[in-house]
């Protein structure tokens, strides 16, 4: 089991969450957060330029069995891309972490049963 | 022409029960409570845009609650203007090209007015004033229509378009004194505040637009959240304030009139709100918020053209009548599948349509009895009045929804009516405004 964690764009929430479903990965948990990463954004506040320091972004947590690993992965890397296969800075990134224990707390059911 | 005249004798007389007094004479005297009373209600009719600003936006996704509210904003500008410019002097002018609109060289820019006081003894600025908020919250209802997904720039020429070509001679029709919709029968249409000229014209506006531009992105199978439901409720209740000035001011005075017409108002909010509460109790086990707030609109929106002739008792039925009827309206939205978003032709224009119909059932009978002696065979019934009312509410329909799609259509053919698939997305406040509404939402 793995737990993946997506930082995406924020506007390409609603992409990302139809090519998951598309793909039937439908079990996630989605949260706004704000962070530093590479991207530089200029914004204007009446009429002078602001450069944020944290930019707000979405992260998408999804668990999941090994063998949805791939699949997921691709999903989102394909659907948060922005400006066709190019990129953008500031698409985001992608990280997978071992999962240790998964449980489901209507029934108790443990691992990959539970995801 | 003893007809005419006797009909022109009549209007002088009951200057009360109507929009009147629109060829003034200089320098007469001013009724000081009266236009005190004019110029509350005037500022109570712009205090119901931000209202509306805010029900709207409440009601909106929180991506596009700031563009939502723009929609509203935005007509407080260009339609002022506007109004100014050649609005007044289109509605309230001299008729011409048979009538289709109106037009007096004094009115436009309101340079001929300076001095000017009506027969109701009110500055004629502050009846131009007046009748301008109505202007510019006609167009902003529309917008609930199209909300979350029109392209900003292609909104403000809409609006604009729409204020010209609609608005204006609808409203000459229904209001100005040589308006044929307001001299149709013994007594002319009834449309004391704009059942016909604010509601129903923007109601049914807004079905074509939202069925010109299609559903939002994912509608109705993505579930669409509102942003702050607070926000909407406290809208509803500026509207609801803001509704006093819309209604009881358009009896143009401070006496008896304005007393029944605000009367009737509280009647049919309160009875409209109390009618959707228990429907929805009933129908979904649960009375919900927006549900009140939908009931005092509905409430309101029937009363508006009827305040002027109604006692409490039609008041009350009118307003459980226009919460029935629109909670039909929207459960049958939901069936078919258009996405009328904010239910601008639910509320509006079907409440509209059943203020404007079913008050000729509870007029007054001073009302009646004056109008069977200005009928020309001195005989004047409910079932007259019914189809004076039915007629002026088919020609204001076919007109606003005909005319909204000639404008829609043309103007897509220069700046695209829809936002782009990205924009929409991305959300109107960040595609059009380059903000977003709620800062505090993420750490910064």
């Amino acid at each position: 089991m793995k737990l993946i964690t997506a930082i995406i764009r924020e506007v390409q929430l609603d992409k990302v969450r139809e090519a998951l479903i598309a793909a039937e990965i439908t079990r996630i948990t989605v949260s706004r957060v704000s962070g530093n990463g590479r991207q530089r954004i200029e914004e204007m506040y009446r009429g002078q330029r602001i450069v944020p320091d944290l930019i707000p972004k979405i992260k998408i947590e999804i668990a999941v069995n090994d063998a949805f690993v791939d699949i997921t992965i691709n999903t989102i890397l394909k659907a948060a891309k922005t400006n066709g296969t190019e990129g953008h800075l500031g698409d985001g990134k992608i990280f997978i972490i071992p999962l240790e224990e998964c449980i489901r707390i209507r029934t108790g059911e443990r691992g990959g049963l539970a995801i | 022409m003893k007809l005419i005249w006797k009909r022109i004798l009549f209007t002088c007389l009951f200057l009360g029960t109507g929009i009147t007094g629109l060829y003034a004479s200089d320098g007469g005297e001013i009724d000081s409570g009266a236009t005190a009373w004019m110029l509350t209600s005037t500022t109570l009719v712009l205090l119901m845009i931000p209202g509306l600003a805010m029900f709207y936006g409440g009601l909106a996704r929180t991506k596009n609650v700031l563009g939502t509210i723009m929609h509203s904003f935005a007509a407080m500008g260009i339609i002022s203007i506007l109004w100014v410019v050649v609005g007044y002097s289109m509605s309230f002018g001299r008729s011409v090209l048979g009538g289709f609109f109106g037009w007096s060289p004094e009115y436009f820019f309101l340079n001929g007015i300076d001095n000017n006081i009506l027969e109701a003894k009110v500055p004629e600025y502050v009846f131009s004033m007046f009748q301008g908020k109505f202007a510019i919250i006609t167009p902003a209802l529309i917008a609930g229509a199209f909300a979350e997904r029109v392209n900003f720039k292609a909104y403000c020429i809409f609006i604009a378009l729409w204020s010209l070509i609609v608005y204006n001679p609808l409203c000459h029709w229904v209001w100005a004194s040589d308006g044929f919709l307001y001299n149709l029968g013994a007594r002319g249409a009834i449309d004391f505040a704009g059942g016909t000229v604010v509601h129903i014209s923007a109601g049914f506006s807004g079905l074509v637009a939202a069925l010109f531009v299609g559903s939002r992105r994912g509608y109705p199978y993505q579930v669409i959240r509102p942003t702050n439901l607070v926000l909407t409720m406290l809208g509803a209740g500026m509207l609801w304030v803001g509704w006093f000035g819309f209604n009881a001011g358009s009896s143009i005075s401070s006496g008896l009139s304005t007393a029944q017409a605000l009367t009737a108002t509280q009647i049919a909010a309160a009875a409209g709100a109390l009618t959707w509460s228990i429907i929805e109790g009933f129908h979904q086990g649960k009375s919900t918020a927006l549900g009140f707030a939908s009931g005092i609109l509905a409430g309101l929106v029937a009363v508006t053209p009827a305040a002027g002739v109604v006692q409490p008792y039609g008041a009350m039925i009118l307003g459980i009548l226009a919460s029935l009827i629109c909670y039909k309206a929207i459960q049958l939205k939901n069936k078919l599948g258009y996405d009328d978003s904010l239910d601008a032709f639910g509320i509006h224009g079907v409440g509209g349509v059943v203020g404007a119909i079913f008050l000729s059932f509870f007029i007054r009978p001073s009302w009646m009895k004056e109008a069977a002696a200005a009928a020309s065979d001195g005989s004047w019934t409910v079932w007259n009045q019914l189809g004076v009312q039915t007629l002026a509410v088919a020609i204001a329909i076919i007109y606003a929804m005909g005319m909204t799609f000639v404008i829609i259509w043309t103007l897509n053919k220069f700046i695209r009516f829809r936002a782009s698939e990205d924009e929409e997305m991305a959300g109107l406040d960040r595609s059009y405004h380059g903000e977003r509404g709620y800062g505090m939402l993420n750490p910064s």
